[in-house]
């Protein structure tokens, strides 16, 4: 008796009805218009959450008048100069513990101390030390992106293959040659890790600063409008941090596409 | 090809240079400092916590000369292989090598954030145009992948970059770590194929670690077995190349190596004789 043979079906054969953008994007709309209407019928009351639509008047009148576009550029003035710091400080520490014992055995250990304090917790002497000016945010800023870094590069780092250093010295390269050939591109992986976290840390940092005392940024416009009760602004600010977030994720994937595009990734089916 | 310029490989403690009144038991035709050898070995001795891996060995190879090393799995053999390389310096007794050296691993070894191109050139002293990699990859007949990552290579093309890579410097000796023994059996009858052309072309003296006793056969001149820490028995192979595996002398010679590696070849008469 022979088998029943039915066919494999390709997989282009399947037809989607709905394009996939938009089966995505409908859980998000259903859920604004579920607000909205809770909103217009007044189950969700205006002190508590303002409507969508509220919201979306109040930013386009902030923008208007400047008064977001200021403060987001003060914010974002606030995480560069803080990531700048901290990236400087947080790559160099881990070059110099990375590439010799010596280093390791200097900068290790400190960093793995400090690292345990939580950085938050140093708000309080921030301000004893630098004021309540733009100093002690950026340092704040600054201390959670220079650990993330100095962790992933470091680790980077001591997670290149031996067998290319061996293959870099059996060609000739020098001290410098396989510093500059094989160890910082091997560690480069790690190290767009950990800028990845410590831009997510940077903005937290931000958030925390700027909300404890600020005359400027984002987190001025959010205190403010607690005391007014303005939960349309409230909402606004929210939106700008997240949309902030984004971008910033956004960056670094692009530059992960540039710098890391000699690794096959599996990109998912 | 002169290979005049010889480097000893510093050894961590240089005491047994005397022992030079050496057993002259390994066919060294052409005795004299430097003159036409490529390798010139001299009571080495290499020890793994106390365990001497490598134990007073003796090894001379000729300029030009393509020599294969046979032993058994942890006979010491890609040991050797990384002193002559350089890669090993805690070692006793007295190495010679040329300035002028290459390494091809088992592994290809390319580094995987350069594109293939830049692989080759890497380290090579000066500023070396794309050309020179080009031309190098164009004997090895990779000049279609020249920009491609390294991750993105089949096995085999790999390989033949690695080759190129080892080229590219002009060695006066090509150290090759069982470089087919990662690839297929298709693919590694070309490649041997491609190793015994570039040598021809170029002519340096070559030591192939293989474990692999026809391969050893079919390319070198001299085939070496390792035992016990030394150079425990060689066979010349006096025959033009290209030469055919079903040869009589080859089928002799694998004989006796085989043996000399304690396997024992299956003896062809007598499956004859059952059938």
């Amino acid at each position: 008796m022979s088998p029943v043979l039915e066919p494999v079906v390709p997989l282009s054969a399947r037809r989607r009805t709905v394009p996939r953008w938009l089966r995505r994007t409908t859980g998000p709309l259903l859920l604004l218009v579920l607000w909205q209407v809770s909103s217009a019928t007044g189950v969700l009351p205006s002190d508590t959450l303002a409507s969508p639509g509220t919201i979306a008047d109040t930013a386009s009148g902030l923008l208007k008048d400047g008064t977001l576009p200021h403060a987001m550029l003060v914010s974002v003035q606030r995480v560069l100069i803080g990531l700048a710091l901290g990236g400087v400080i947080g790559v160099s520490l881990a070059l110099v513990s990375g590439l010799s014992r010596l280093g390791e055995d200097l900068v290790d250990a400190s960093v793995q101390m400090l690292r345990s304090i939580p950085w938050v917790g140093m708000i309080p002497l921030f301000i004893i030390w630098m004021g309540i000016g733009e100093a002690p945010k950026i340092a704040l800023i600054a201390l959670g992106v220079t650990f993330h870094l100095y962790l992933n590069v470091y680790a980077g780092i001591r997670g290149v293959d031996a067998q290319l250093i061996e293959a870099g010295n059996s060609l000739g390269l020098g001290r410098w040659g396989l510093i500059r050939h094989v160890v910082l591109p091997g560690a480069l992986p790690g190290a767009m890790t950990g800028l990845r976290y410590s831009l997510a840390t940077a903005w937290l940092a931000l958030v925390f600063g700027e909300t404890i005392n600020a005359d400027d940024g984002i987190g001025f416009l959010l205190n403010r409008a607690r005391e007014f009760f303005q939960t349309d602004v409230i909402v606004v600010c929210l939106i700008v941090y997240a949309a902030l977030g984004l971008l910033a994720d956004f960056v670094v994937r692009t530059l992960e596409r540039l710098l890391l595009q000699w690794r096959p990734n599996f990109t998912g089916k | 090809m002169a290979t005049e310029l010889h480097r000893q490989v510093s050894s961590l403690e240089k005491d047994s240079l005397e022992k030079d009144s050496l057993k002259k038991e390994l066919g060294q035709e052409k005795e004299g400092e430097g003159g036409g050898a490529a390798v010139r070995v001299r009571s080495l001795t290499r020890s793994f916590d106390g365990r001497a891996v490598i134990d007073d060995l003796q090894l001379d190879v000729p300029a030009g000369e393509f020599v294969a090393l046979l032993g058994r799995s942890g006979c010491g053999k890609s040991t050797l292989l990384r002193v002559l390389a350089g890669l090993d310096r805690e070692i006793e007794g007295e190495v010679l090598v040329p300035r002028r050296k290459a390494v091809a691993f088992q592994a290809p070894r390319l580094m995987p954030w350069k594109r293939v191109w830049r692989n080759v050139l890497l380290g090579l002293p000066g500023r070396p145009g794309r050309a020179v990699a080009e031309r190098a990859l164009k004997e090895v007949g990779l000049g279609h992948r020249i920009d491609a990552w390294p991750k993105t290579l089949s096995g085999g093309e790999a390989q033949r970059a690695s080759l190129a890579r080892a080229l590219v410097r002009e060695p006066d000796l090509l150290l090759l770590d069982e470089p087919f023994g990662a690839l297929d059996a298709l693919t590694r009858i070309t490649a041997q194929q491609l190793v015994a052309e570039l040598w021809q072309r170029r002519g340096c003296a070559v030591l192939l670690v293989t474990h692999d006793v026809e391969e050893a056969l079919l390319l070198a001149d001299r085939v070496l077995v390792m035992d016990g820490g030394v150079i425990a028995h060689q066979v010349r192979v006096d025959r033009d190349r290209p030469r055919d595996i079903a040869d009589p002398l080859l089928a002799e010679l694998r004989t006796e190596l085989l043996d000399r590696l304690g396997v024992k070849a299956p003896e062809p008469a007598a499956v004859h004789k059952v059938a």
